[in-house]
């Protein structure tokens, strides 16, 4: 099987010297490389799943349906980044076949999706800015990107670029605030979460609804989800105003940030053990009397015997204990609590990503260049499951296609295929891919039926 | 719309029902004379740059009912009511033509009439603005009886969360698809269940206002290709020359050209950055400066004031790369910053020029982590302020003036009393513009013989 694929690698047309010794024992550390990459988007092993995305990005649009529009997929922007940062935008494909083609003669380090415009892409330039034929976009996923460094000022593990277990559940918490929400308050039923291959998520709610929102709407929903206005400029940078949290925030609270900030947080970070560390959340208390009777009960405390974690919680409980009863004090302190508890754990999303139609978002099962990791789905109803550490990396898949383990088809049918990937392909399939395609077929259907009906009834001899 | 030469007129009988505020959904059937064209539609116009202005000044929702209330009275308003109505549909319509030709102007003028509607629709009864809701034909039905029961206690947190202590729910609510009231979701002012917004009869505004704003933007957009292509040479002679001389003459300076004082070159920069820029600004650039880089916000903000100022691009590209090469390299800078530079002096892509950041927009804005931009006056700890004032020079005396206006929310008037106190004398126009505050005090500093540099 190693010569079968370096045969296949040989034959192409690249000026690239591929250096057989490192095909044939890769460094361990070494999670990427381009020869990788190749095999992974080219001929045999089948790993990237090109008829999975095609159907998905067709929405039932299979030309299977005579209300089906044939043209759909060829009016989605790709844009691919090459090897040496090489940016080619408004790529569109007519078919999967096409797709497919484009990517294995380019083997892009990043894909990403755009909108579906009113035109092909790629022939935007044959129409007028003007006028009734513009090239505009038409539909766009709804789509939010979390990204951990957004939460670098509130995590003491790692900062910038690491990730690791003590902070990844961040992001959980944030997938099951954000999932409820958009199934519960906006009614969404097709939302599919990815793992974005080093440090966050991106989700992408696909109802017919969703992909037809306004750029106004669209910023309307970030907005809603946005509580954060942090900044190194400021020390409050949760400010939670009113007499009680709206229902939506309450829920989140109630449900999940709560018990995660009193739990899981403090003993992956200890918000208040060192001086450092419980000086920044004195800093959100807006009351000097109260900062100060409590630095005065933590700064002279020999607790030595006790854990981080234990000194963390008693901490926590005395700070709880003088606000509850000195709430009244102001109007700033009426939520001082919630407000800690939200700067601590409350989602921090992008805006900017999720408020223009035409901002492009890396596609799922991408490889992540600077860690080698596959982007794939997450079930956001058993998020608490995913280690972002145990996502398979390409350098894993390439020795199991060396090893010749496993197949490569990822049958349906078959509970025996144990590839890396099949089990995120699975997923993808039966949770979103299935469900999705149901509804869009039935929706075509549906409205085609409505057009016949119209037309029928204006034939009137 | 007729429009003749001064003749009697005929009274107009467009109407069937008369509500008190018009939706302009169609053009009206009448005949206008030549003279009530002009006049008319510069009524209106004193009206909507009264609003711009009340806008610019941070002025909040009541205090803008009562300048509409006064701005209408004052240009508007006629002794007889049917002109009076007749007056506002042809003032419209006649600024349809005028600022339909172009996205600047027609932007301008869909905001302002926007605005203008949402004040005036607040300033009616309950049972006008039924009607007027009505008038839309919106198919919005009033949740009663188990389901609002059913919804009461999460309505009444809402209520609480929106700063009532007392969670009295409104008698009617409608259930409204959420995609029609985006600025009540975006405030978190409604409750919202399986896709539905339940609008309160108090915030029925909201919903009207956005299908004001999307059928007024459509129409102009129709508008402006009926002018493009038979009106504006056709009447050459009569309307064109009206319509082109009343869209000059009443927007603000948007600073895009730079003027005479505006100069300014790299070897200067940072003695004016001290002596000259507004607090934003200032922050911006010190932290440029200091950091060596800046988030997109930032580098919009900034980079827009300083082409406002005079910064021709050339040293413009020099002043960012002496700086970013500092932590990203010079090739990085070459393939991830310059490319935006130049976009915003429209160089690139759509090779539009982008106008500079006017304080509505600014104060408007949204810093996040790792973000400098926004009004230090409304995004600022009052420590940080306060260090920062200090810096500028403000006697304690001084800053307390401007805590106030902070505190009340006044940030235009923050700056504005931070501009007094730094150059000591007073600045009735209020600032409303980062490069009005620069060419002020500019102004000031070149009347006077050499400036001690702050």
């Amino acid at each position: 099987e190693r010569k079968m694929i370096r045969e296949e690698i040989e034959s192409r047309e690249d000026e690239k010297m591929i250096d057989a010794a490192q095909m044939n024992n890769p460094e361990p550390e070494e999670c990427f490389n381009v020869n990788y990459l190749r095999i992974y988007y080219g001929g045999k092993s089948n790993l990237f799943p090109y008829s999975d995305i095609h159907k998905w990005l067709s929405y039932g649009h299979d030309g299977k349906h005579p209300g089906c529009d044939e043209y759909y997929f060829g009016r989605r922007e790709f844009s691919f980044t090459l090897e040496n940062d090489v940016y080619l935008r408004y790529k569109s494909f007519k078919n999967a076949s096409s797709m497919e083609d484009a990517i294995k003669s380019n083997f892009p380090y990043k894909i990403d999706i755009g909108a579906v415009y009113s035109v092909d892409p790629d022939k935007r330039h044959a129409y007028s800015q003007t006028g009734t034929n513009v090239f505009t976009p038409v539909e766009r996923e709804l789509v939010f990107d979390i990204d951990i460094t957004d939460y670098d000022d509130v995590r003491y593990c790692c900062s910038g670029a690491d990730v690791c277990s003590k902070c990844w559940p961040l992001i959980t918490v944030a997938i099951k605030v954000i999932h409820t929400s958009l199934t519960e308050d906006f009614g969404f039923k097709h939302i599919l979460w990815v793992f974005s291959g080093r440090r966050g998520v991106h989700c992408w709610v696909c109802d017919p609804k969703a992909r037809r929102m306004t750029n106004e709407q669209r910023s309307a929903v970030a907005e809603y989800f946005r509580v954060y206005k942090g900044n190194e400029n400021n020390a409050r940078k949760v400010a939670l105003m009113g007499y009680s949290l709206h229902p939506f925030l309450a829920r989140s609270y109630v449900d999940y940030l709560k018990g995660f900030f009193e739990g899981e947080l403090q003993a992956t970070q200890s918000i208040f053990s060192t001086k450092d560390k419980y000086e920044k959340i004195l800093a959100m208390i807006s009351d000097e009397d109260i900062q100060s009777e409590l630095r005065g009960k933590w700064e002279n405390s020999a607790r030595s015997s006790l854990s981080e974690e234990a000194i963390s919680l008693v901490r926590w409980e005395q700070l709880k204990n003088t606000l509850q009863s000195k709430k009244h004090k102001a109007p700033t302190l009426r939520m001082c609590v919630e407000e800690i508890v939200f700067t601590f754990t409350y989602p921090r999303i992008d805006l900017e990503v999720s408020k223009q139609m035409n901002h492009l978002l890396k596609a799922p099962f991408c490889v992540h260049p600077k860690t080698g990791r596959v982007c794939v789905p997450i079930d956001p109803n058993n998020c608490d499951e995913f280690d972002p550490l145990a996502v398979p990396t390409l350098s894993q898949l390439i020795e199991e296609i060396n090893s010749g383990g496993s197949r490569m088809d990822v049958d349906d049918d078959e509970d025996s295929d144990t590839s890396l990937l099949a089990k995120s392909i699975k997923f993808f399939r039966s949770s979103f891919l299935e469900p999705l395609l149901k509804s869009c077929k039935e929706e075509i259907e549906s409205s085609y039926k409505t057009k016949i009906g119209k037309s029928k009834d204006s034939f009137s001899w | 719309m007729e429009v003749i030469r001064s003749q009697k007129r005929t009274p107009s009988n467009d109407t069937v029902s008369n509500p008190k505020i018009p939706l302009y959904l169609t053009a009206p059937q009448m005949e206008v004379r030549l003279e009530e064209f002009e006049l008319f539609a510069v009524d209106r116009l004193r009206v909507l740059k009264g609003v711009s202005d009340g806008l610019a000044r941070g002025r909040n929702p009541k205090e803008m009912d009562d300048l509409v209330d006064t701005l209408w009275k004052e240009h508007m308003r006629d002794p007889d009511a049917s002109v009076m109505f007749n007056k506002d549909i042809i003032s419209h319509f006649v600024l349809r033509l005028v600022y339909c030709r172009s996205d600047e102007l027609k932007k301008w003028f869909l905001s302002m009439e926007t605005a203008l509607f949402r004040h005036r629709f607040r300033l009616q009864n309950f049972e006008a603005q039924r009607a007027i809701v009505g008038e839309f034909g919106l198919p919005y039905k009033a949740v009663t009886g188990a389901e609002l029961e059913g919804l009461k206690e999460r309505l009444g947190q809402v209520v609480r969360s929106l700063g009532q202590i007392s969670p009295t729910v409104e008698a009617v609510y409608y259930k409204v698809p959420f995609e029609e009231v985006p600025d009540l979701v975006a405030s978190r002012r409604v409750l919202i269940q399986k896709g539905y917004a339940f609008v309160a009869g108090s915030q029925l505004v909201s919903l009207v206002v956005t299908q004001f704003r999307s059928h007024i933007s459509k129409a102009l957009i129709l508008t402006n290709r009926k002018w493009t292509t038979t009106i504006q040479e056709r009447e050459k002679d009569r309307l064109t020359p009206i319509v082109e001389a009343l869209s000059t003459s009443y927007l603000g300076p948007d600073y895009s050209q730079s003027t005479e004082y505006a100069e300014i070159s790299l070897k200067d920069i940072d003695q004016v950055a001290k002596s000259s820029f507004p607090l934003c600004m200032r922050h911006l650039f010190e932290k440029v400066r200091e950091d060596h880089h800046l988030k997109h916000g930032g580098r919009m903000q900034l980079g827009l004031f300083l082409k406002g100022v005079g910064l021709k691009l050339d040293d413009a590209l020099a002043f960012w790369r002496a700086e970013f090469t500092k932590k990203v390299g010079s090739e990085r800078f070459d393939k991830e910053y310059a490319y935006s530079i130049r976009h915003n002096y429209g160089k690139e892509g759509k090779r539009t020029d982008y106008t500079p950041y006017a304080c509505q927009k600014i104060i408007l804005s949204a810093p996040g982590a790792g973000d400098h931009h926004g009004c230090p006056y409304r995004h600022f700890s009052e420590d940080n302020l306060r260090a920062a004032l200090g810096r500028m020079g403000l006697s304690s005396r001084g800053m307390e003036g401007v805590m106030d206006q902070v505190r009340n929310k006044h940030y235009q008037l923050a700056c504005t009393m931070t501009f007094e106190a730094v150059y000591g004398t007073s600045c009735d126009a209020g600032i409303n513009h980062p490069n009005q505050y620069f060419e002020e005090s500019q102004k000031i500093l070149k009347s006077k013989t050499p400036p001690a540099p702050v």
